[in-house]
């Protein structure tokens, strides 16, 4: 995996540099890292490998799990009236946050990479809304922008553009919140900024020397260079918006029609709500399931579209 | 085009992605002085006239328990949180980036792995646990795994961070004498000031509008904390008094927005440190 190695280079520095012959005992190392081993075991390794457990059972808060085989998972298919729902919902939603947030925060990334006066104030202006991420007060504030009568169709009005019912219908409900997620490309934005200023000043000289075009120097030193921010950006964002649950819930509570139903609020109602825990958990794992798949379906695809300088080999 | 109207284009492009970024806030600071017939139906950003008291009687919350009770708690919530997570980070990113030990790299492997590790597929059998734990209705599910560095994002940022450092640094403490864990506090942890500034500020921004988490593991109005006020002040006000919300939602994130322009350069470090080195 070309994400774990890049992370992970350095980690061991190669042959070539110097390496230092260290007086300590093998296992200091290990005295220091004990606290998240202990961490990790107890509170992310237990309850992972728990909800796996408690998905074949039919467990409620209180009473003694009993196993029930698939029956969770069955279930789930053939007698759930929502659950499909919140997979249709929950689709629509990633694959309009992500790739929108991605665009707009690449694109307004490139504009603000050059030397020119207000730069700093312009990025702090961007990064706001996504410091506030997932606080309930911005879920607040965009409910009151887009009700009926809310600063958003005001301002349509001002320009005569007819009113639209922003939270009226299902689907249209599910594209203001998605916006709400693409307000927040600010921690994306940074990112590729940073990415954006260590590409080598030389490449686009030379680029200029050859006579290439602006759009076509874009196109083959910043696109290629950038691909593994996109990458990382990619992922971390979409695990994000398949778990995405504040916005859905305090700004439409998952309707009108359950056109909002996202699956971190089915998840939650069955859990908190019904304390279906063994249900919950199957659905858990579900989730758990379709991150995984395409997680490593961009890992997979990786190897065609980014790109290494060192041929991503460490 | 010449470079002249390409400049303007750009910066009136920037700043109407700035209005559409900044305006809603602005707009929601202002709102909280309206009155409510004012909020909805008027274009004005500015109030006709200032009048405080929708901070007086939003701040009353839910009369039994008044705002100052909710931002206690969320400081009570927030301070150990951030506290231990600096602490633990630092360990254990020291571990990783200065020692060699055993299993050292499928121990790595797995801190990156769960980086990815969906926080909705662990909340239950996490909610069972901290249930005979004793800890329901406590900060405990806040406080506790941040004392074991179980925020892998904050440990690979200082493991980045650390072995940006030089090596020859720890060696010549090492020659002078110094134990291991001198060399981290005396020689490395000055140097790693930007390192843990970030950690502890972006600790700071997720515990405090940390919501789910929140909205699971506490469930008395005596332990709420801000974001769980605010949802009720919410429910229980909807319709009726918008700019007691307004006003409460402020007063919510306002120690957000300072801490933000206070320590904006920490920000973007940490942010692009954690993302791109390596």
């Amino acid at each position: 995996m070309k994400f774990r190695d890049n992370l992970n280079c350095g980690l061991n520095p190669s042959p070539s540099k110097k390496v230092v012959k260290r007086k300590f005992k093998n296992y200091t190392g290990l005295i220091y890292i004990l606290p998240w081993i202990i961490g990790f075991v107890v509170f992310q390794l237990y309850p992972f490998i728990a909800t796996l457990f408690y998905s074949f059972t039919n467990y409620s808060l209180g009473r003694v799990p009993k196993f029930i085989g698939l029956k969770n998972y069955i279930d789930m298919f053939t007698n759930d009236p929502y659950f499909f729902q919140a997979v249709k919902v929950t689709t629509i939603y990633v694959m309009m946050v992500v790739p929108l947030k991605l665009i707009f925060a690449l694109f307004i990334a490139i504009i603000l990479n050059v030397k020119i006066k207000f730069v700093n104030f312009f990025r702090t202006i961007y990064y706001i809304p996504s410091i506030l991420a997932g606080s309930v007060t911005i879920s607040i504030l965009w409910r009151a922008l887009f009700v009926n009568d809310g600063l958003v169709n005001n301002l349509l009005s001002f320009f005569h553009i007819g009113q639209i019912q922003w939270l009226g219908s299902s689907l249209m409900a599910l594209f203001t919140i998605s916006m709400l997620g693409v307000w927040q490309f600010g921690s994306s934005m940074v990112l590729f900024l940073a990415g954006l200023k260590q590409i080598p000043k030389e490449l686009y000289e030379a680029g200029k020397v050859d006579g290439a075009s602006k759009i076509r120097m874009f196109r083959i030193i910043t696109i290629p260079l950038l691909t593994p921010i996109i990458f990382f950006n990619l992922i971390m964002q979409m695990i994000n918006a398949f778990q995405e649950f504040t916005s859905a819930f305090v700004v439409t509570n998952g309707g009108p029609m359950r056109g909002t139903y996202l699956f971190g609020m089915k998840l939650y109602e069955e859990a908190f709500k019904n304390f279906k825990m063994g249900y919950a958990s199957s659905l858990s794992w579900m989730l758990f399931l379709a991150i995984m798949v395409f997680t490593l379906l961009i890992f997979k695809s990786s190897s065609s579209w980014v790109h290494y300088e060192d041929g991503g080999e460490f | 085009m010449n470079e002249k109207s390409q400049n303007f284009l750009r910066y009136a492009f920037l700043v109407l992605v700035g209005l559409i970024m900044i305006y809603p806030l602005i707009w929601l600071f202002l709102a909280s002085f309206k009155s409510n017939q004012e909020i909805f139906g008027a274009l004005s950003l500015l109030p006709s006239k200032f009048t405080l008291i929708p901070y007086i009687e939003g701040w009353k919350g839910s009369g039994q328990f008044t705002y100052a009770t909710f931002y206690i708690n969320t400081f009570k919530m927030v301070i150990p949180t951030v506290l231990f997570t600096v602490v633990s980070s630092v360990l254990v990113g020291y571990g990783f980036a200065r020692f060699k030990f055993p299993f050292k790299k499928i121990l790595f492997t797995i801190l990156i792995s769960t980086l990815m590790l969906p926080n909705a597929v662990i909340i239950i059998p996490r909610y069972m646990l901290f249930n005979i734990f004793g800890w329901i209705n406590t900060y405990n599910p806040f406080i506790v795994p941040s004392m074991f560095a179980c925020y892998p994002f904050f440990v690979f940022m200082m493991v980045q961070f650390l072995r940006g450092l030089p090596i020859e640094l720890d060696e010549s403490a090492l020659l002078d004498g110094c134990n291991s864990f001198v060399i981290l506090t005396r020689v490395l942890l000055p140097l790693c000031k930007p390192a843990v500034f970030s950690i502890a500020i972006f600790q700071f921004m997720w515990t405090w509008n940390d919501f789910f988490n929140s909205l699971i593991f506490i469930n008395s109005t005596k332990k709420f904390n801000l974001t769980l006020a605010l949802r009720m002040s919410l429910d229980s006000q909807a319709g009726v008094n918008w700019n007691q919300i307004m006003a409460m939602a402020t007063v919510a994130i306002i120690p957000c927005v300072l801490l933000f322009f206070f320590a904006q350069k920490y920000f973007v470090e940490g942010i692009a440190t954690t993302g791109l080195k390596g």
